[in-house]
């Protein structure tokens, strides 16, 4: 075993060392790029709605994350009180993915629909006026503040370069659609779900709607968390079989 | 650096034969011997562990492993067994009625342990942990139920939900009278006034007596003449002691100018139908759950805690 020649020559080291670690990405990283179980797709993911996607934002914002985790372990415990485990492919549209890291409050991979616009309001104001053991600090001003959206096919945009299929027709209706989420029964809305299947359409903050009302980040912010899990149908998904679109 | 292997004479240790700098060496301190052996053992262990579990990435997947594990099918397994010991109150839960579980003391007492805890992860967010509910969520302790407190009728409620979105919810909502213009401000005020006097609250007995003919024509379709309220409709009775929303002449007028209507999901959406119907019964266990018709039971009685 003579390694004299990898210690004295610094180019050959660093070769040698380059050698050995690509051999480790090679059989470690780039399988997962190709194996199709964990590239698997599923039925049912969309892009975000641009409210959603707001909301989205305002989420990342305020930290969310930093108590709330977007993943239901396949562990019985945590099917049992959450619902389905999460699958990869629910985030594939996530940039950057809410997985978190940390549960201080519960989990929100599939809180969408567990709750009433109503009672979001009334937590996100005030958490303790509806469980009074919670910790999780108030949002009072996301109703007070109207959303800016000003940048959201900007925002649009940069996903499509990371690879969310964002269509043109999407992009270019943004600014409508986001108005069109809070705006039930009209032309606009109808158009919105084509485009969303499954979009939900209401004002979602409680404040009653009206004509050429500005969505808050309230909005915003209910209609990303009454989406959260809710878009793959899990009577029908095999977690054996193909799932493809 | 040559190689020169010598006893270093400070520590009496051999060296390892590298130099550098003429005279710079390093003494030849290997790994502990049980050290070395342990990293051995574990490499052979990887082998075998290869040989078990999924490993190595092929081309077009993975080695799967003699056991053939998944965790997808672990949790499924896992899932499984923890039903399979309950099966026998599963299966009789998920064929009988409601009804029969109700008299069957074992599954009604089972039913009630699980309803509890499913209870506090689904219900206790907006009902409180006590079933004691909040503004705009109503007690589910006491006997003023808004859409029925008899077994099916909770079932129903549990199932579907409240203007949920669900085609079988219970949909009608209270008209929003003041910001549809229906009533102006000033009529809203005798209609809450009328409205409040149903409970003997103080209030302005002039406004309420204007407020009469307000109700009969606005409200008393759905909360009844006498203000007793509807079942069907989910129209809450006025003249008790138990207010939804608060018994103040404001609270009692913004919900004449807005309208109000809560809402609740479909559970069935959400969970398995032997855990919506245990849901129900523990909810009709908590004191205030109203017979069947025709029946004389007390289900207050009935459901004393189960020791």
């Amino acid at each position: 075993m003579n390694h004299a020649i990898f210690e004295r020559n610094s180019i050959i080291l660093l070769i040698g060392a380059l050698i050995v670690v690509s051999i480790g990405g090679i059989v470690e990283i780039a399988p997962l790029f190709y194996v199709q179980s964990t590239i698997e797709k599923v039925q049912g993911m969309r892009p975000y709605s641009p409210l959603e996607l707001a909301g989205r934002d305002i989420y990342v914002r305020e930290g969310c994350y930093n108590c709330h985790s977007q993943m239901i372990r396949s562990l019985r415990d945590e099917v049992e009180r959450y619902g389905h485990y999460s699958l990869a492919a629910e985030s594939m549209y996530d940039y950057p993915f809410q997985w978190g890291s940390k549960r201080t409050g519960p989990d929100l991979a599939r809180v969408g629909g567990k709750y009433s616009d109503a009672w979001h309001t009334e937590h996100m104001r005030d958490p303790r006026s509806v469980v009074p053991a919670s910790i999780m600090p108030g949002y009072p001003f996301l109703d007070r503040t109207l959303l800016d959206y000003s940048n959201i096919s900007k925002r649009m945009k940069a996903l499509k370069e990371l690879g969310v299929p964002y269509s043109d027709e999407m992009i270019a209706s943004a600014d409508k659609d986001i108005v069109a989420q809070i705006s039930p029964d009209t032309k606009d809305a109808k158009a919105l779900v084509a485009r969303y299947p499954k979009a939900q359409v209401r004002k979602f903050d409680g404040q009653p709607a009206a004509e050429n009302v500005e969505p808050t980040e309230l909005d915003a912010v209910i209609a990303y968390l009454q989406m959260l899990g809710t878009l793959v149908d899990f009577t029908k998904f095999d977690a054996s079989g193909p799932n493809l679109r | 650096m040559s190689h020169r292997k010598t006893i270093d004479e400070v520590t009496g240790v051999e060296t390892t034969g590298h130099v550098w700098d003429g005279d710079i060496c390093e003494l030849n301190k290997p790994l502990p011997r049980w050290w070395l052996y342990t990293f051995y053992v574990s490499i052979l262990w990887s082998i075998g562990y290869w040989v078990v579990y999924p490993a190595w990435p092929t081309i077009n997947g993975y080695t799967k492993g003699v056991l053939n594990y998944s965790q997808r099918d672990q949790v499924q397994q896992d899932i499984e067994a923890w039903k399979s010991g309950h099966a026998k109150y599963r299966t009789q839960i998920a064929e009988m009625s409601l009804a029969d579980i109700r008299k069957n003391d074992e599954l009604f007492q089972f039913s009630i342990a699980g309803g509890a805890a499913l209870f506090g992860e689904n219900c206790a967010g907006c009902h409180g942990r006590g079933a004691q509910g909040g503004i705009g969520y109503p007690n589910l302790n006491d006997d003023d139920w808004l859409w029925g407190g008899d077994l099916e009728k909770i079932h129903q409620t549990i199932a579907f939900g409240i203007r949920s979105g669900n085609p079988k919810a219970h949909d009608t909502a209270m008209p929003r009278f003041g910001i549809d213009k229906v009533l102006d401000e000033a009529q809203i005020r005798d209609a809450a006034n009328f409205v409040r006097s149903f409970s003997h609250l103080d209030v302005d007995q002039e406004a309420a007596k204007r407020g009469a003919q307000i109700f009969a024509d606005n409200c008393a379709a759905c909360h009844g003449d006498q203000g007793k309220g509807n079942q069907d409709m989910g129209a809450p009775n006025l003249t008790d002691a138990i207010w939804l929303y608060g018994s103040s002449q404001e609270a009692v007028m913004q919900s004449i100018r807005t309208g109000r209507g809560g809402a609740m999901p479909a559970w069935s959406e959400r969970l398995d139908p032997v855990a919506v119907k245990m849901l129900t019964l523990y909810v009709y266990s908590l004191g205030g759950a109203q017979a069947e018709a025709g029946s004389a039971s007390t289900p207050a009685a009935a459901a004393d805690k189960p020791k």
